[in-house]
């Protein structure tokens, strides 16, 4: 079932929410990457960052808490390496970016302007501790706004951008009509809410915990756009599980979901629920 | 080879000791299986638990009509482990297996081996054994515990190793003590060339250290708690040193879980510090 999402033609309406396919190597064990409409990386900044010691996730009722600390490699070991292996795979690649400021977001979008194989790029703007981890902390909408028109400035035409946003419904119908004013081609809810580890130290929680919230996000979001006449879409995301969540995100109004935890309890969640929707199997 | 994500089937669960063992039909997971892989299994039912539990593939075995049945040793003690051990045989289970970027490495030459294992931890070194006496390396173990009951497979270890080192920390079986106390000893009357060690951290950095001061090599198989087991959460962190001498920040499960003893930042590790 292909479809439209933020102005590209996906193979399908379900796509890996960023953070939670890995490398994409470890995923492609269970099912092709081309089996998902995208695969959005973890979030890549520009420089490498080694991720927080252990133990970083821990499991709460119908949830994760987790601090991982945005591990990655940085962005010129993702372009060298992991975005061109992607690429054969057959995978749709939406990058995922941090950055510590609007210097910095900049620099990172300018770079992956001229990466070639980029469908998407989507900026992490749901980081929970943001603060904590030097990342710009997109606490306010005109922080959303100035990310996403920053980054959108140094793409080509045609790379879209698309604004994780976190699952808090009490500020979400003014923070999309801020994404989509700046430039959004796709809002995507919801990120990790903002939690701690029973340490104390901060972290987000996923998961199937916060599926309500973000069900919520996503009809708001929807409602607030529309009554705002932006040409916006919406991504569910946020305790999709199975292919009758993501049918219920559709129903509220988005054109495509993200697995995201899920996929820490069983590999091929996502797999399963593009094969679910897509019309070959009678769904 | 590629894991495989399946239902399994429990055909037996026996208790020995502290210790359930369950063995499982997972079509696919045994056929591809090397000493040092683990399985993930979800627990409960309802997606109520989304981290996963992981556990070493103990043995894998022709039984009950199936080629490659996997046995899994489970000590109960959390929710998930408690859930697992309760399984009886008929039961479901979704296991993802086998997992591990990095299963024990063999040597090439037929040099002696010390095999180094602490409680259930020490499920790993059985298959390994066997492994290495088809090579024809004279296996050498220590097994340790703080008591009988969490003594691993003692009598099957005496079947498949030269010499085998007993200790407990109550002295109930074999001498009393640690497995650090008689690490020295055992590797001297070895003559050990790689010693391979499954257990908590302290016991892994302990055998690391004695196989540097013996002068032999050392592969330490990690037991991270892990939240998915298959690499994509980035939740099983390790700090370790690269062949460069730079300090990075490996995965326990697909970089993993066994890994150069001398590579482990054992201090950074204790801390939950990374590079």
């Amino acid at each position: 079932m292909s479809v439209r999402v933020a102005g590209l033609t996906l193979a399908s309406p379900v796509l890996v929410a960023s953070g939670c396919g890995g490398t994409g190597r470890e995923l492609a064990a269970y099912a092709p990457l081309s089996t998902y409409g995208a695969f959005t990386t973890r979030s890549i900044s520009r420089d490498a960052r080694p991720g927080a010691g252990g133990p970083t996730i821990t499991e709460t009722p119908a949830g994760l808490v987790h601090a991982t600390g945005l591990p990655n490699p940085g962005l010129d070991a993702f372009l060298a390496t992991e975005l061109p292996w992607l690429l054969t795979e057959g995978a749709r690649v939406v990058v995922s970016v941090v950055a510590r400021d609007l210097g910095e977001y900049a620099e990172v979008a300018r770079r992956l302007a001229t990466a070639p194989g980029v469908s998407a790029v989507e900026v992490n703007l749901a980081v929970p501790d943001a603060a904590e981890l030097g990342v710009l902390d997109a606490r306010e909408p005109f922080h959303v706004g100035a990310a996403v028109s920053t980054v959108l400035r140094e793409l080509p035409r045609g790379v879209p951008v698309l604004a994780k946003l976190r699952a808090d419904p009490v500020r979400v119908a003014e923070t999309v009509r801020v994404a989509a004013d700046a430039g959004a081609a796709a809002v995507v809810l919801g990120g990790a809410l903002p939690a701690a580890l029973p340490d104390g130290r901060p972290a987000g929680l996923s998961g199937p915990a916060i599926a309500p919230l973000a069900l919520r996000c996503v009809a708001d979001a929807r409602s607030a756009l529309d009554a705002a006449g932006a040409d916006c879409d919406v991504v569910a995301c946020g305790g999709i599980g199975s292919p009758e969540d993501a049918r219920h995100a559709l129903d509220r109004g988005a054109v495509a979901v993200q697995v995201g935890s899920a996929l820490f309890h069983d590999p091929t969640t996502a797999a399963r629920t593009a094969a679910a929707l897509s019309p070959d199997e009678g769904a | 080879m590629s894991p495989v994500h399946v239902t399994a089937e429990v055909l037996a669960s026996k208790r020995i000791g502290a210790f359930q063992h369950v063995t499982l039909v997972a079509p696919g997971v045994g056929e591809r299986f090397r000493p040092g892989a683990f399985v993930a299994v979800s627990v409960g039912t309802g997606g109520y638990h989304l981290a996963r539990r992981a556990f070493w593939i103990h043995q894998v075995r022709p039984l009950g009509g199936y080629a490659a049945t996997v046995t899994l040793v489970v000590q109960p003690r959390g929710e998930g482990t408690r859930w697992l051990a309760g399984r009886q045989r008929g039961d479901r289970v979704e296991v993802t297996g086998p997992l591990g970027g990095r299963p024990f490495a063999l040597p090439k030459e037929p040099v002696p081996v010390l095999l180094v294992g602490e409680g259930y931890g020490a499920a790993p070194l059985f298959a390994l054994a066997e492994r290495l006496r088809e090579r024809d390396c004279p296996v050498n173990l220590v097994l340790g515990a703080p008591d009988e009951a969490h003594l691993l497979s003692a009598l099957e270890a005496r079947r498949t190793a030269r010499a085998v080192t007993i200790v407990t920390g109550d002295g109930s079986v074999g001498a009393r003590g640690s497995v650090a106390d008689v690490l020295p000893e055992a590797l001297r009357r070895s003559g050990a060339a790689v010693v391979y060690a499954a257990g908590p951290a302290t016991t892994l950095h302990a055998a690391a250290l004695a196989a540097e001061e013996h002068g032999a090599w050392s592969q330490v198989a990690l037991e991270q708690r892990t939240t998915c087991g298959t690499g994509l959460c980035l939740g099983c962190p390790v700090p370790v040193v690269g062949e460069d001498g730079v300090a990075r920040t490996a995965r326990a499960c697909t970089d993993g879980p066994v890994v150069r003893g001398d590579r482990v930042r054992w201090d950074d590790l204790a801390r939950g510090a990374s590079a």
